[in-house]
């Protein structure tokens, strides 16, 4: 099969069998005001001189860095057969056929993924799949809605507020969106607003198809999820946990607390960070919902011979036989990262995911201490996994300093949520098992120095407020 | 031939009115134009239905489609036994097939609905 693209000779070809002169033909049911016009985009380059161009811009990303950065996507370490295997040609189309059983293959492979998350969310059923976490939670408030046929959910405001964003695009058409705040201070600081949740769930004008909450939350701590939970219930709605999948491996899974649906991003499974994806998201729900689960649903069954088979099951509820009214969208352009996904967890096994979990606490206990020596100590007391927020005077600017001097300190929290004032001078910072005792003492020198340099600008004490903690710390 | 002591929708369901109360169902035709039926989405108790909306879904191996009430009320009861049985729709679909009960808030609609000769002809004409 020829791979290169079609001649001038090869598209008159095709249009003279169609009978029409020119390819706008085909567009012309496409009101013009709706087609994309005038792309301002450059004319072709030399191959050599755009390579090199794109080199250029490529060499402009940072890769050297020591990263603390997580807030969402997290660096692990992915045993080199992940790749290798993907590149294998049996999966050269991530796409499902439009005759799925004909590719067993395929099917086989998106019912491991689904058995596999299974276990680790421990909920009955899991669709393959979603375009990331943000997507996956919005299609869970979606399914709270059609299932209680109820309009109005409550999310979090210690989820990720690019999950929030994407719940505010996916609502409109009559679905309400609604705040839970967060507890200000004390020991529970940071994390979902019990009283206020209650109080949300008694109006009973709007009644609540939905509750969701993150485990563990944006700011890394860990949140009352059995008493989250508890609560939607007894109000009649569903309950939404949103999961980081590595963090199951050590912590209860959303099945064991009671959780409806499942939503989470699933790139810390064998899948690098890259900016802007692609990435995984993983959607899951008890049974009882199984006719709201958006995505492909792969069963395993026997054909007449008695043989073991696999079917992608409930079809009729997808979109080219429900039309408008599917509770499918989307989901084949995904399934290549739900086999990374697959084999990363097959290879790492049940015991190297809980090192993993634990290592990356281990390690952020580490960070914890070194960084609290340095005089940054976390803003919030609760137990965390291995993410937390500290507090840093003008952390903006600490934080592009830092990367003069090799470090990635995390996210300035005031950037992505700016309308905060108690997280306007801090810092959200991770460590995983990649995360060398190396790096953070690079951190932490690098930061002493930072704080030490802006307390001089600043006229303070020869003896700065770093050091005085470094001292009680020794 | 279909029963002649009912009143039926142009979308295949049928009811059957006593006084202010009514049963509804969808017909032997629907049922079998949709092949084997595995699952029926039916409303609690309770709610409101109006004319012609759509109260319920009913799944066959083949299509997902809305059920739609020929009469506005409010569900007095949802027959129970097809989340176990739905192939009961496919069996009995004027009996043991039965979806929903109603309280009729406006009897008079019933004047809106198709009676035996009618919906012959509909499916007559496919």
């Amino acid at each position: 099969m020829p791979y290169g693209p079609h001649t001038a000779g090869d598209r008159e070809r095709m249009l003279a069998a169609l009978g029409i002169d020119s390819v706008d033909a085909l567009f012309a049911d496409i009101p013009e005001s709706l087609r994309a016009s005038r792309l301002d985009l450059p004319g072709p380059e030399p191959e050599l001189e755009l390579a090199a161009r794109l080199q250029g811009l490529a060499g402009r990303n940072r890769t050297d860095l020591a990263s603390f950065l997580g807030a969402g996507v997290y660096r692990h370490w992915t045993p080199p057969n992940v790749d290798q295997l993907l590149l294998r040609g049996e999966w050269y189309t991530a796409y499902t056929p439009y005759q799925p059983e004909i590719s067993q293959g395929t099917l086989q492979s998106i019912y491991e993924y689904e058995s596999l998350l299974a276990e680790l969310v421990d909920l009955d059923v899991v669709s393959a799949s979603h375009y990331d976490g943000a997507a996956a939670t919005a299609e869970a408030g979606l399914m709270t809605c059609r299932a209680t046929h109820r309009d109005r959910v409550l999310v979090s405001k210690a989820v990720h507020p690019h999950y929030r964003q994407a719940l505010l695009a996916y609502f409109g058409h009559g679905l309400e969106l609604d705040d839970i705040p967060l507890v200000a201070d004390g020991d529970a600081a940071g994390t979902t607003d019990l009283a206020a949740l209650e109080r949300l769930l008694a109006d009973g004008e709007r009644p609540v198809a939905g509750v969701i909450a993150g485990q563990p939350n944006f700011f890394g701590l860990l949140e009352p999820m059995a008493e989250i939970g508890r609560l939607a219930h007894a109000a009649g709605a569903l309950f939404v946990s949103v999961i980081e999948p590595v963090s199951l491996a050590v912590l209860a899974p959303p099945g064991a607390y009671g959780a409806d649906i499942a939503a989470g991003e699933g790139q810390p499974l064998g899948i690098a960070p890259q900016y802007g994806g692609p990435y995984l998201g993983i959607l899951a729900s008890t049974d009882a919902l199984v006719r709201q689960i958006p995505g492909r649903l792969v069963g395993m069954t026997t054909d007449v011979k008695g043989r073991r088979a696999y079917v992608m099951t409930m079809r009729a509820r997808e979109q080219d036989i429900r039309r408008d009214k599917a509770a499918s969208n989307i989901c084949t352009n995904q399934a290549l990262l739900a086999l990374a996904a697959s084999i990363y967890l097959a290879t790492i096994g049940p015991h190297g995911l809980r090192d993993v979990a634990a290592q990356g606490a281990a390690r952020a206990g580490r960070l914890e201490t070194a960084l609290a020596a340095v005089g940054a100590a976390r803003v919030h007391p609760g137990p965390y996994l291995n993410e937390f927020a500290v507090r840093v005077p003008d952390a903006r600017t600490v934080h592009r300093r830092l990367i003069e001097r090799g470090v990635l300190a995390g996210l300035v929290l005031g950037d992505i949520i700016p309308d905060e004032p108690s997280l306007a001078d801090a810092l959200l910072v991770c460590a995983t098992e990649v995360t060398t005792d190396a790096e953070i003492a690079q951190f932490a020198s690098a930061l002493a120095t930072e704080l030490a340099g802006s307390a001089m600008a600043a006229g303070g004490p020869a003896t700065t407020s770093a050091s005085v903690t470094v001292e009680a710390a020794r | 031939m279909v029963p002649s002591d009912l009143r039926y929708t142009k979308d295949h369901e049928w009811v059957r009115v006593d006084g202010d109360e009514a049963t509804v169902g969808i017909t032997e035709y629907a049922a079998s134009q949709l092949g084997d039926i595995v699952f029926v989405e039916l409303p609690d108790t309770g709610r409101s239905v109006a004319q012609f909306a759509a109260f319920g879904v009913v799944e066959s191996v083949k299509a997902v489609s809305d059920l739609f009430a020929p009469l506005s009320g409010e569900v007095t009861a949802a027959n129970a036994a097809l989340a176990g049985s739905p192939e009961l729709v496919n069996g009995d679909p004027y009996g043991e097939g039965w979806m929903v009960r109603l309280r009729l808030a406006a009897p008079d609609e019933v004047e809106d609905l198709l009676d035996q000769a009618a919906y012959d002809a509909l499916i007559a004409a496919g």
